[in-house]
């Protein structure tokens, strides 16, 4: 993490940490497809406790640490939620879009009503801004997103990855040990803007892009489609870490040329 | 794409008491120090360096130790497994007398560099550092490229009766060595570090992989140095800086292990 702060993040979100340490699944675990990256990590983290000790480590940096968590339960979210303010989350994100752990990820997010319950019981238990993170794997984004908001989210994060499998021909074998995972990268930048466009119009708490920023034009495209800030992952294969001066230098570019002064600007430029 | 291709075992060959080395055909340029991907489908996927490189056929060697090199151990010429690769950095040859230190299979990854050398004219000492003689494997190969090999045994049952970092140190006092390549337990990958001084150094790291192209974190060490895409091999200068190196690693899970 301090290598992404050295390399210009804004902000950094950490892996998703639950209640327990997790070994994830077997590998492989990721693979590049033509499009993007697929991968089944299965949710590997040292457990809350230990974590401690990783967020110790940042404490000096001025870059604001976002605590990504899952959980199965509303206690176990409001546990998690607490212990990461503790350690000193700017704030938390609740990961409710995992499309490939069991129990945990997207069959909370799916439901509208349990994830009121969750988003609200932990807004009032911690005093960081809670963010939630959606899965593009449901019928209605929107209606998902409408529930967090009435839990009183302080922003939405859209999208999770995109729910996939890739099978080798020569031994009829899914690669993936887990089988499916998450697809992620450049393909899926239609789908996530299309979601943050819906989502946008639909919520009054901000928005936040996610899925196939690559370059400072994909960034600008999400602010268009109505998102407030941005999230990289994959890009960081593709352009290694450096990614995040490139992108802000991209950004920079591209609104100097186009005569924009602020970001808050091209916000939801689009709806017109 | 960055998925394994299947490809047929060519050879798989017994070296020791529970340890193989199998080839299997890849016709492109591996520089030594590199490693695979490789596949066993329906198990797992695991990190090897090469211990084998000719034009058409490369090769690995590993011991039996958990599900996958288990699988692997077992399945003869012809079977099936996914190879990607090859990814990592590789060693950087550098002086005219060179020390080589394998502990362990360690050995087996520093051999096509030790052969590099050797082609190279390069006056080349190695020591292969285990804990008993029965695990010995690599002397005669070794000793056919025209290296000077000496073997140290935890046991005293062949060569030097001690650690090879102890040996090594014998051997960087009397002799004029130009630069130190190692693998092998990361403790005694210190201790040669330190014996070093201002000797140039490299050393080959082993953590626990997953992507194997630096978008996961799993193997990373010190400030977010990835082993699988800065390394596996990091210079002296890198590891002296690396709060990490031979102190601990991370389980699968993330959590600190203390070597």
């Amino acid at each position: 993490m301090q290598r992404m702060i050295d390399c210009g993040a804004g902000a950094i979100v950490t892996k998703s940490i639950g209640m327990q340490p997790r070994e994830g699944y077997a590998n492989p675990t990721v693979l590049e497809l033509e499009y993007g990256l697929l991968n089944a990590m299965g949710l590997p983290n040292p457990g809350i406790d230990q974590y401690g000790q990783e967020m110790k480590k940042l404490q000096k940096s001025k870059t604001p640490i976002i605590g990504s968590i899952y959980a199965a339960t509303t206690e176990e979210f409001v546990a998690l939620a607490h212990k990461m303010e503790q350690y000193g989350a700017a704030a938390v994100e609740l990961n409710v879009s995992c499309p490939h752990a069991k129990r945990y990820g997207l069959e909370v997010g799916c439901d509208a009503t349990l994830l009121h319950t969750i988003v609200s019981s932990v807004k009032q238990q911690v005093k960081i801004p809670v963010f939630v993170k959606l899965s593009p794997n449901v019928v209605n984004i929107v209606e998902i997103a409408q529930a967090a908001e009435k839990g009183n989210a302080d922003a939405i994060v859209a999208i999770n990855t995109v729910k996939g499998m890739k099978i080798d021909l020569e031994t009829a074998h899914p690669i993936l040990a887990n089988r499916t995972g998450g697809y992620s990268g450049k393909a899926i930048k239609p789908i996530g803007v299309r979601c943050v466009y819906d989502i946008a119009q639909n919520v009054n708490i901000p928005v936040i892009g996610v899925g196939g920023v690559t370059t400072g034009e994909d960034a600008v495209e999400y602010f268009m489609a109505g998102a407030s800030a941005v999230q990289i992952g994959s890009a960081v294969y593709y352009r290694g870490p450096e990614v995040f001066k490139h992108v802000c230098k991209e950004i920079n570019v591209w609104m100097d040329k186009h005569g924009y002064k602020k970001i808050a600007e091209l916000v939801g430029a689009a709806y017109q | 794409m960055n998925i394994p291709t299947i490809t047929t075992i060519l050879t798989s060959t017994t070296e020791a008491t529970d340890i193989k080395t199998i080839t299997f055909r890849y016709p492109g340029t591996v520089l030594p120090g590199q490693f695979f991907m490789i596949w066993i489908p329906g198990v797992d996927e695991i990190p090897m360096s090469v211990s084998q490189i000719t034009k058409d056929v490369k090769g690995f060697t590993f011991r039996k130790i958990g599900d996958a090199t288990h699988a692997l151990y077992h399945l003869s010429p012809g079977s099936k497994i996914g190879v990607r690769g090859p990814y990592g950095n590789g060693f950087k040859l550098t002086g005219k007398h060179l020390l080589f230190v394998g502990g362990g299979t360690g050995i087996a990854m520093l051999v096509p560099v030790v052969e590099q050398a050797r082609k190279r004219n390069l006056q080349s000492t190695v020591i292969i550092g285990v804990k008993t003689k029965n695990e010995l494997f690599f002397e005669d190969r070794l000793r056919l490229c025209g290296a000077t090999v000496l073997v140290s045994t935890d046991d005293g049952s062949k060569g030097y009766k001690g650690l090879a970092s102890d040996l090594a140190k014998d051997i960087l006092t009397k002799e004029n060595i130009d630069a130190v390549f190692t693998c092998g337990p990361e403790p005694m990958m210190k201790t040669l570090l330190s014996c070093c001084k201002t000797i140039p150094f490299q050393a080959s790291l082993e953590r626990y992989m997953k992507c194997s192209i630096g978008i996961c974190g799993q193997c990373c060490v010190g400030n977010g140095l990835r082993v699988c895409l800065d390394g596996p091999i990091f210079d002296g200068k890198t590891l002296k800086k690396d709060e990490d190196f031979g102190i601990y690693k991370r389980d699968a899970a993330g959590r600190k292990i203390p070597f």
